[in-house]
């Protein structure tokens, strides 16, 4: 894949976010989109996460830190990201959805465009307002997270090749489906630590006994 | 050897480090005060003990269980309430005190009548002396002589059940003569009484407000439950005090009312709380040696200068707050030391000196403002007084004693926005995290800055206006001389 192909396929996400139905029927079926881009995409959105939490101006976001973590705000992009394409990918292979795993996580990707774009906005913006000008940094922020989650609805219609009703459904199943994996990931270490334990106390005993 | 020595050492360290656990405890300071995220933050004292007064000390004998304390002057009225008896201790120089007088009953009509258990006193201006009597449920007039003026007993008011006990607790009474009492199991507000003793009416009903959770959990309880769980009714005032400007003071002690109240003549609450949170007390609490929960207020005084302390019963602080809400600083706690109570009670000042009552011990602390209280005090005054010069010298200096106090940071941005010094003005409300003033500092900065450089501006954006029209017409032209 050559450089001018990464950089066609990161401007077309541009289009994406004005066009959303055209636009995300063509990222997969007419492999306008990249991966690349699509991680591409979710770097930014994590430098733009930090950068929100180190740069915004005090007035409108309030943080700690000394107790912030560079390393929480990179997993709650990238955990809910996979958890969600993963369920999305099962729940929709057994719903005759038409996407492979790659392209869904391209058109979640690339939906979040907005996100970015908006978000480095309030943060440039966010110096140069008092207090009470703060509702244009609010705004800005809302409507970043507003648009984003109407191109997942988007993408979702368009990928798997679903209606408006048929997608939302799927998008709450989804969501469950999140729950359900949580769920069963936290029995499974539970189960495993409490399995150590056994052994680790078997071994104690008799190592008490023997001697 | 030597060698061994260092390892151990080396060793020891590494332990310590790796085993250092950040320990969470209550404050172990005597003064302290709250920063922005709500931690506590020690502080220079502000308030130390000066002399005790004990009945032990003085010709009286040891106070019983005191439940009062007024002062009006250089006179402390102390309500011995287990003595039946109120005692009256002049305040003398060099921290020495002396009976003047021991009021241990009234002549009613040529009867002498005891006091039974009084609980609270109020001298008005004029000498006049309002005595809760509590267990004989009245409140009782006397003159400058201490004769019987008039009596206030249980009011015939149908909101007052014949069963119902009539037991005054705490009063005081306004300029106009007014009595504002608080009765036990009264939850209605303070009963008023006019000048000639009649029942007028309730006044300044505590309002409940409990939270969202409180409401859902309450509503998903069967009956049975519900009827196990506290009451969202208004809770009786703990207690009052009346500030310079007649306004009332009132304490709470629920968890779901308002700590302190001011309250004005129609019984609303006029408190201003322009501070991180609402004046309560304790704002991270803990369990510790076996006491938990909110700061719960029994005691409030007014001071002069519009400041107000409150006395906090849970954990024995008392907790100074300025005008605007401000917690000033916070001292004291629970223990046998010095400085410290057993069972507060009352809490009233002389001056900007402090006088606690505490119960179980029978004593009455005195304590005095420091010269890092006393800059603090003064430089919130030279700020009331719009002297903002003096105040931002005055707040440099508390500074200079405690670097820790937030107050002071604003104090001195406050000030520099006064003097027009936005940038100064941002700088110091940024460190103390203050949107609302940082915004009004930058407000006006930004209006300089551009009225200062417009000028560049304008020129700039014509510039790249006019540059590429200029450019075209140079090409133009260009090409029309190449072509002729």
């Amino acid at each position: 894949m050559t450089i001018e192909r990464f950089g066609e396929s990161l401007r077309y996400a541009l289009y994406v976010i004005t066009h959303p139905f055209d636009g995300f029927w063509d990222l997969t079926h007419e492999k306008r989109g990249t991966v690349a881009a699509a991680h591409f995409i979710t770097l930014a959105m994590i430098i733009v996460n930090i950068c929100l939490e180190t740069l915004s101006n005090f007035q409108f976001h309030e943080v700690r830190l000394e107790r912030f973590n560079v390393v929480y705000v990179i997993l709650a992009i990238i955990v809910p990201l996979a958890l969600w394409t993963t369920a999305k990918w099962g729940l929709t292979t057994l719903f005759d959805g038409k996407g492979k795993f790659a392209e869904i996580y391209m058109a979640t990707a690339y939906a979040f465009t907005p996100y970015v774009i908006t978000t480095t906005l309030a943060i440039i913006i966010s110096h140069f307002l008092t207090f009470e000008e703060g509702i244009i940094y609010t705004f800005l922020t809302v409507l970043g997270i507003v648009w984003s989650v109407g191109l997942v609805i988007a993408s979702v219609m368009m990928v798997h090749d679903y209606s408006l009703s048929k997608a939302l459904l799927a998008c709450i199943f989804t969501i469950v489906g999140i729950g359900i994996m949580l769920f069963v990931f936290t029995i499974f270490f539970s189960l495993i630590s409490d399995g150590i334990a056994y052994f680790v106390s078997l071994y104690k005993e008799l190592a008490f006994r023997m001697t | 050897m030597k060698h061994k020595c260092i390892k151990l050492i080396a060793v020891t360290l590494l332990i310590s480090i790796v085993c250092a656990v950040p320990v969470l405890a209550e404050p172990s300071f005597y003064t302290y005060n709250y920063d922005y995220w709500l931690v506590e933050v020690p502080s220079p004292d502000a308030y130390r003990v000066s002399s005790y007064i004990l009945g032990e000390n003085m010709e009286c004998g040891a106070f019983k269980d005191p439940q009062g304390l007024y002062i009006r002057g250089d006179l402390l009225y102390i309500c011995d309430s287990g003595n039946n008896r109120i005692v009256v201790v002049k305040a003398l120089e060099n921290a020495k005190y002396e009976v003047s007088e021991i009021i241990e009953g009234v002549t009613i009509e040529g009867e002498f009548s005891p006091l039974n258990y009084p609980m609270d006193v109020f001298v008005t201006p004029e000498n006049d002396i309002y005595v809760a009597d509590t267990r004989n449920g009245r409140v009782l007039r006397l003159d400058a002589q201490r004769n019987f003026v008039s009596a206030i007993n249980k009011p015939e008011d149908e909101t007052f059940t014949e069963t119902a006990e009539f037991l005054p607790f705490k009063l005081v009474v306004d300029v106009a003569g007014r009595v504002f009492l608080q009765a036990q199991n009264v939850n209605k507000g303070f009963m008023e009484f006019d000048i000639n003793g009649d029942f007028i009416g309730y006044m300044g009903a505590n309002r409940v407000n409990p939270s969202a959770l409180e409401l859902i959990w309450r509503a998903l309880s069967t009956r049975a439950q519900r009827a196990q769980q506290d009451l969202f009714i208004p809770t009786e005032y703990s207690n009052l005090a009346v500030d310079e400007e007649g306004f009332i003071y009132a304490t709470n002690t629920s968890n779901y009312a308002d700590s302190v109240r001011r309250l004005n003549a129609m019984g609303n609450d006029i408190l201003i709380r322009n501070g991180i949170e609402a004046p309560m007390g304790d704002l991270a609490v803990g369990t510790a040696a076996g006491i938990s929960g909110n700061s719960k207020f029994i005691d409030v005084t007014a001071l002069e200068n519009d400041c107000y302390a409150c006395f906090d019963r849970t954990r024995g602080r008392i907790f100074v707050y300025d005008f605007q809400g401000n917690l000033l600083y916070a001292f004291a706690g629970l223990g046998n030391r010095e400085g410290y109570f057993t069972m507060p009670t009352a809490l009233d000042h002389m001056g900007m000196s402090l006088f606690a009552l505490d119960s179980r011990t029978g004593a009455v602390t005195r304590m005095d403002l420091t010269d890092y209280g006393k800059l603090v005090n003064d430089a919130l005054l030279e700020y009331k007084k719009g002297h903002y010069d003096n105040s931002s010298e005055l707040w440099e200096q508390v500074l200079k004693r405690n670097g820790n106090y937030d107050l002071a940071y604003i104090g001195i941005g406050r000030a520099a926005l006064r003097q027009n010094d936005y940038k100064k003005a941002m700088e110091y409300f940024k460190l103390k995290r203050n949107s609302a003033q940082y915004g009004k500092a930058f407000q006006l900065y930004r209006k300089e800055w551009m009225e200062t450089n417009l000028w560049w501006i304008l020129v700039i954006a014509a510039v790249l206006i006019a540059t590429p029209a200029l450019y075209r017409r140079i090409k133009r032209v260009w090409k029309e001389v190449q072509e002729s």
